[in-house]
């Protein structure tokens, strides 16, 4: 018995496994593990009927400290001194306001230099760190998987869950490695890396997995890129995405607010070497894609799967084999306006969004404004520059970007989540056809009627100028 | 939590693939701060013409509003049912319209998870067996269907029947409609000492005060 156990013991493991088995509170036989959850992450949509639950039950915060919420999905993008106008989404704000305060939970709220992106604030501020285990009640959770942590989204029962008992009843998912080997050609992105993914596996080609990306053009990847990339893996189905920490990753964290500092540093770095799949440890699935051969990628359709490069065609019903899907394509190109067959760049747009908590960081802002640098935004196009945070749109502002944005015609907002979803007034009209750079192309997910295609910040910036979708490989910066 | 142990319900098929939780409970109905409610809200933007907001009127053409298939407690669709955002309200506003089982060939992850936790039943069949009873469904008058939890088991009593699987965890929460926060409480023990060894890390304690006390 003792030999088995010091065998399983020494068996090559994932790094997944590793963060797993480090937070397994208990494994009672004939039920899931519980697993403990280092950080809570709140915001005002999801968690106002699970602070509910815990008054009706009489129950506290368990870890307060563990826990911090922040306000983005439904506040107003126009300057923060302006009372919001919308009377339903005042009341879920002061809702999350009165339940922070209530349970002593902190609270980066509207006013506060640190309000952003849940998903953005957390690695900015240094709260997310490799190996912790995450939480949110949204499921872009995925996002901080990036630092090597295991991240992901729940519903508000979940999130009364931990709130109420700082774990959460787990089934251990399986692992998928995907591993992508040469680089990215310049002007392919980590959304393109995304979408080509999404777009070859599908939007349920990672359902009950958890993926780990792994190979030179990850490693290549800034940490921007890399939390780009683990944000959209909900879009392939997976539960979480994540990234073993290296170097990039310590550089980034190193220094930042609630980072470890002086002695914790050295000790949570000597811990942090240690995450990273073992050799030969194995996974369920394993993928392989040649970033050499992916392209700046454009949806068609009407969700992430539907996607092709720039320099292609909207696909013919004909080359779908499965009835289901050639009629989802049929339904989905009624939605978006557009003919089989035609050449992607000849499709023009109406509105430009850049933002969102898969594009929204300093990186993606910079790449954009190198793109609109003295040039103009289409007279036919109306685009924006949501910043994720406070200290993007500070640090982009101190860098002159808001100036480029501005003299080419974008607008310059406020942050949040803004037209991703559009809970705020930031949507899209009927019929208008929008390039943006968030995650999810579903029907009337920017406003109801509205026409979403996913790119990067430099295609979208491109766009704008165009008035269509252009390659941006083809670029002429000024 | 209601528990779930046999029912049986007219049948309602929504023929398509991915169908997301967007779709299900559009975001303008997820500001309000209660539970129940969302029924009336369910595939707001398939179901009701007009500008989005509350006052649509219902053009009668969604598969829901089919008189046909009025009363309806069981959905039928294709894979990948309820990708996308994990908003419970998706699980409430389907509870809330009636229904008490979702049939799919698949389901995303945290669609699945919150079903659970409301009592929502969800059954995975396959690709032929979902695309059989859409197939009856809208075929045959008042079709109906029997899921049984204790058995794992669909049957319509006139010639399809389809056993499932669950992990037994999940299936012993729903036949007994269990609080599974209390469940985790059991654990307090465990809890405590996990967290003697792995306390909140300082700098996060004494910055994250100074917001508290702001
Ligand atoms: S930016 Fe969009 S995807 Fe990200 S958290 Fe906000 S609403 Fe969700």
């Amino acid at each position: 018995m003792d030999r088995q156990w010091a065998k399983l013991e020494s068996m090559p493991r994932t790094l997944f496994e590793k963060i797993w088995d480090a937070h397994v509170v208990a494994a009672p036989t004939g039920q899931s593990a519980l697993l403990y959850i280092d950080l809570h992450l709140v915001h005002e949509v999801t968690s106002p009927q699970a602070f509910d639950g815990l008054r009706a039950n009489g129950r506290r915060v368990r870890q307060p400290l563990r826990t911090v919420a922040t306000v983005d999905h439904n506040i107003p993008t126009t300057p923060r001194g302006l009372p919001i106008a919308d009377a339903i989404a005042a009341k879920q704000i002061e809702a999350l306001q009165n339940n922070c305060r209530e349970f002593g939970v902190p609270l980066f709220d509207m006013d506060s230099a640190e309000q952003g992106i849940v998903h953005v604030i957390g690695p900015e501020l240094g709260i997310t760190l490799p190996g912790m285990t995450i939480v949110c009640g949204d499921s872009h959770t995925s996002t901080h998987g990036a630092f090597g942590s295991l991240a992901f989204g729940i519903g508000t029962s979940e999130v009364e869950h931990v709130l109420a008992t700082q774990c959460l009843p787990q089934n251990k998912p399986k692992t998928m490695q995907i591993l992508v080997r040469g680089n990215l050609a310049e002007g392919v992105t980590a959304k393109d890396l995304a979408l080509g993914i999404i777009g070859r596996i599908g939007t349920d080609g990672a359902t009950g997995y958890v993926i780990e990306y792994a190979g030179d053009a990850v490693r290549a990847l800034s940490m921007e890129g890399r939390m780009t990339l683990c944000n959209m893996s909900i879009e392939a189905g997976a539960r979480a995405g994540l990234i073993a920490p290296d170097e990039t990753t310590f550089a980034y964290v190193d220094g930042r607010r609630f980072a470890p500092k002086g002695k914790d540093w050295e000790e949570a770095l000597a811990s942090w070497r240690t995450l990273a799949s073992d050799a030969g440890a194995q996974f369920d699935r394993v993928i392989q894609i040649d970033a050499a051969a992916l392209a700046p990628f454009v949806t068609w359709g009407t969700n992430p799967g539907m996607v092709v490069a720039v320099n292609a065609r909207v696909p013919e019903l004909t080359s779908f084999a499965q009835e289901g899907d050639r009629r989802a394509a049929e339904q989905a190109l009624a939605y978006m306006g557009l003919e089989p067959g035609i050449p992607i760049e000849n499709i023009a747009v109406d509105r430009v969004f850049i933002g969102s908590c898969t594009n929204s960081r300093i990186e993606d802002l910079r790449s954009a404004a190198r793109v609109a640098k003295g040039q103009h935004v289409s007279p036919k196009v109306r685009a924006m520059v949501v910043p994720g945070s406070q200290a993007i749109k500070h640090a982009a502002e101190k860098e002159g970007l808001h100036r480029i944005f501005l003299d080419a015609g974008f607008e310059w907002r406020e942050s949040g989540c803004s037209m991703c979803l559009g809970m705020n007034p930031d949507i899209l009209q009927p019929g208008e056809r929008c390039a943006s750079t968030s995650n999810r192309n579903f029907e009337g997910r920017q406003g109801r009627g509205g026409r979403t295609h996913l790119v990067s910040p430099m295609m979208a910036a491109a766009a704008a100028i165009a008035g269509h979708f252009t390659d941006i490989r083809n670029w002429q910066f000024r | 939590m209601q528990p779930f142990r046999k029912h049986t319900g007219i049948v309602v098929p929504l023929d398509k693939v991915n169908v997301d939780t967007d779709q299900i409970i559009p975001k303008q109905f997820l500001k309000r701060i209660e539970r129940t409610g969302f029924g009336r809200f369910l595939f707001y933007d398939w179901r009701f013409s007009g500008d989005g907001k509350e006052s649509g009127t219902k053009t009668g053409d969604f598969v829901l509003d089919a008189p046909r298939y009025a009363g309806a407690s069981i959905l039928v669709a294709g894979k990948n049912f309820g990708c996308g955002s994990s908003r419970e309200h998706a699980v409430w506003a389907l509870a809330d319209f009636g229904f008490r089982v979702v049939i799919a060939s698949s389901f995303a992850d945290i669609f699945a998870n919150n079903s659970l936790k409301n009592g929502l039943l969800t059954v995975r069949l396959s690709d032929e067996q979902v695309a059989d009873i859409i197939r009856r469904s809208k075929q045959i008058a008042n079709y109906r269907l029997s899921v049984d939890l204790e058995a794992l088991r669909v049957d319509d009593g006139q010639g399809f029947e389809a056993t499932f699987t669950m992990d037994e965890f999940s299936r012993h929460c729903l036949l007994n409609g269990l609080d599974d926060i209390g469940l985790t409480l059991q654990h307090e023990a465990e809890i405590a000492a996990y967290e003697a060894k792995h306390p909140v890390p300082s700098e996060m304690e004494i910055d994250m005060k100074t917001i508290l006390a702001r």
